[in-house]
């Protein structure tokens, strides 16, 4: 199976240069190929699962727990001012 | 040859839980910016999303309102995409198995009752807020919101034109209000709506869709659906074709504009949250859900015209929140002998007096026993209609009742037989002639003689009785 490398590498948010891409690609193709090989695998009659685990969901409370903590939860973003998170111009 | 305008809508409705749809942060609203964040809802790595089971049961609630089915197993995908106020880079939705498919709602239209099918309701995460705004080369980012539950209510194409649309938001606004689901301001984006508009000649297939984003009150989804549906029609009649595009609204200018680049990266390659297992309700918790649903507003409407004999028009001013009903219920409670004055007085009168000063029904100055105690002087006759409406002036601004300002107005009404045939006496001793072409047949001279005596009783007479006394008198 043929990736176009460079539109997931976009929708990633991933810059690659066309030399990663030509290297990249054929890797990727490679492991969804391996991937793929379970397409093989003949599921009929097998009930379709939702999650690997069995597990029951974990049930939350609705009250509040979390407290204010953003100087801490900012410390490692690059820029902030007045509490916000300051990032590249988003808007066309 | 005439076009037909086929109309979608997605609602995304913020769920009034005290929390988070999957951290402990508070969700209230106006605090200061990202003081309401943890590790979770900031997408920190290795942190696991651990479900609000509140928001779970009023997204069945509001499934069950809308006759819709539960899915008892329903789970949770990653929609990926990529922008700053999603810290996590994926939102976390439900896309294949929702869970609420397939109910519907009832709208009324100028042609009469309309059934709107929903084909869906999903739980999901509202993301952060971005503010761009006297910004220069940067944007800022408050991830308060981030995390806060969504229901996204996806209706079935169903709606042919603009108002249809407006109807079907103001039903599902006012269903979720009485639900208590959602706290739905619309400006504080509790309650915000995109569009699906495209028109297409009778007979034929759909034609291609806009997606109308950004409309957060009824008159610029409006403004925005009948614009797009314009453009769309110019466009095709000019030898032009539609392209399935995202559009923004902008209601300064009314007019919308082309999101192209955010179309190319329209790919959000969903798959399963592998960090979330099934959401699974049994039949017993979801028949225990809806043994807890409240009396919605169209079955209060009917008890209304029923319980009470009140129009349907007034029935419905009346239901249109639940404070106007409970309102209303206490007004008639305290005041039981007359539920239709409680009716007209609370609608016209009260209601009015607050909308002139912007004042909700929650905040009312005069109090349902307050304003009973008025309607009281009403029925026993100590006051007309017109001086009660004096007096309920008086009790906006007051904190008197209504007794103490009759008394303190003296717009107690004469009711006594010999003073008011004294008055009639004077007047007609005053009027020979008017007596006279009253007698001779004139009797539209009735008018005259009330009028008179009214003005010489300086209003205070019963007009009831005026009437009654002077048309004996009159008689000769």
């Amino acid at each position: 199976m043929d990736i176009d490398v460079k539109k997931v590498a976009m929708l990633s948010r991933i810059r690659l240069t066309d030399e990663e891409a030509a290297e990249l690609g054929p890797q990727l193709s490679n492991i969804i190929g391996y991937v793929e090989q379970l397409a093989e695998v003949d599921t009929t009659g097998v009930e379709p699962i939702a999650h690997p685990h069995d597990i029951a969901m974990p049930q939350r409370a609705d009250i509040v727990t979390n407290v204010n903590r953003r100087d801490a939860l900012q410390a490692p973003a690059p820029k902030t001012e007045s509490g916000l998170y300051v990032v590249p111009k988003v808007i066309e | 040859m005439s076009w037909e305008v086929v109309i979608g809508l997605e609602v995304h409705v913020q769920v009034n839980t005290k929390t988070k749809q999957f951290c402990g942060c508070s969700t209230e609203f106006g605090a200061e910016p990202n003081t309401q964040t943890c590790p979770v809802c900031l997408g920190m790595p290795g942190q696991l999303p651990v479900l609000n089971m509140e928001a779970a049961r009023k997204s069945v609630l509001t499934g069950l309102a809308i006759n819709a089915d539960i899915n008892l197993v329903s789970k949770f995908d990653r929609k990926n995409y990529f922008y700053p106020d999603l810290p996590k880079g994926y939102q976390i939705t439900q896309f294949p198995l929702p869970i609420v498919e397939g109910g519907y709602l009832d709208i009324p239209t100028k042609d009469g009752e309309k059934r709107i099918g929903i084909t869906r309701i999903h739980m999901e995460e509202d993301a952060g807020k971005s503010m761009h705004e006297g910004l220069d080369g940067v944007s800022h980012i408050d991830l308060n919101r981030s995390g806060v539950p969504l229901m996204e209510i996806v209706s079935e194409p169903d709606m042919a034109n603009a108002d249809e649309a407006i109807a079907y938001l103001k039903q599902l606004h006012q269903l979720v209000c009485f639900l208590d689901v959602s706290d739905a301001n619309m400006e504080k984006g509790q309650f915000r709506c995109d569009a699906n508009v495209s028109v297409r000649r009778p007979g034929e297939p759909l034609g291609t869709r806009a997606e109308l984003k950004n409309l957060n009150s009824f008159r610029f989804i409006k403004q925005a659906i009948e614009y797009e549906v314009n453009r769309q029609i110019e466009l095709i009649e000019d030898g032009g074709e539609v392209v399935q595009e995202t559009r923004l609204f902008d209601s300064a200018k009314g007019e919308s504009r082309s999101m192209r680049s955010k179309e190319e990266a329209h790919d959000y390659r969903y798959f399963p949250e592998p960090d979330l297992p099934p959401l699974r309700f049994t039949q017993e918790e979801v028949d225990a859900i809806r043994a807890g649903m409240p009396e919605l507003p169209g079955q209060l409407r009917k008890r209304f015209e029923t319980e009470y004999g009140l129009s349907p028009y007034d029935a419905d001013v009346l239901t249109q929140t639940r404070d106007l009903a409970t309102w209303y219920e206490s007004l008639v409670a305290a005041h039981p002998a007359d539920p239709k004055r409680c009716a007209n007085w609370m609608a016209n009168e009260l209601l009015g007096r607050l909308k002139e000063t912007g004042t909700d029904i929650s905040a009312s100055p005069v109090s349902p026993a307050r304003l009973a105690g008025l309607l009281e002087r009403i029925a026993d006759n100590t006051i007309s209609g017109k001086a009660a409406k004096d007096v309920l002036d008086a009790m906006m601004t007051s904190e008197d009742d209504a007794d103490a300002i009759i008394e303190a107005k003296g717009l107690k009404q004469v009711s006594d037989t010999g003073a008011i045939d004294a008055i009639i006496h004077e007047v007609m001793a005053a009027s020979p002639d008017q007596v006279a072409g009253y007698r001779a047949g004139k009797d539209k001279l009735l008018g005259f003689f009330v009028g008179q005596v009214m003005k010489a009783s300086r209003g205070k007479a019963n007009p009831g009785m005026v009437n009654q006394r002077l048309k004996e008198l009159l008689k000769g």
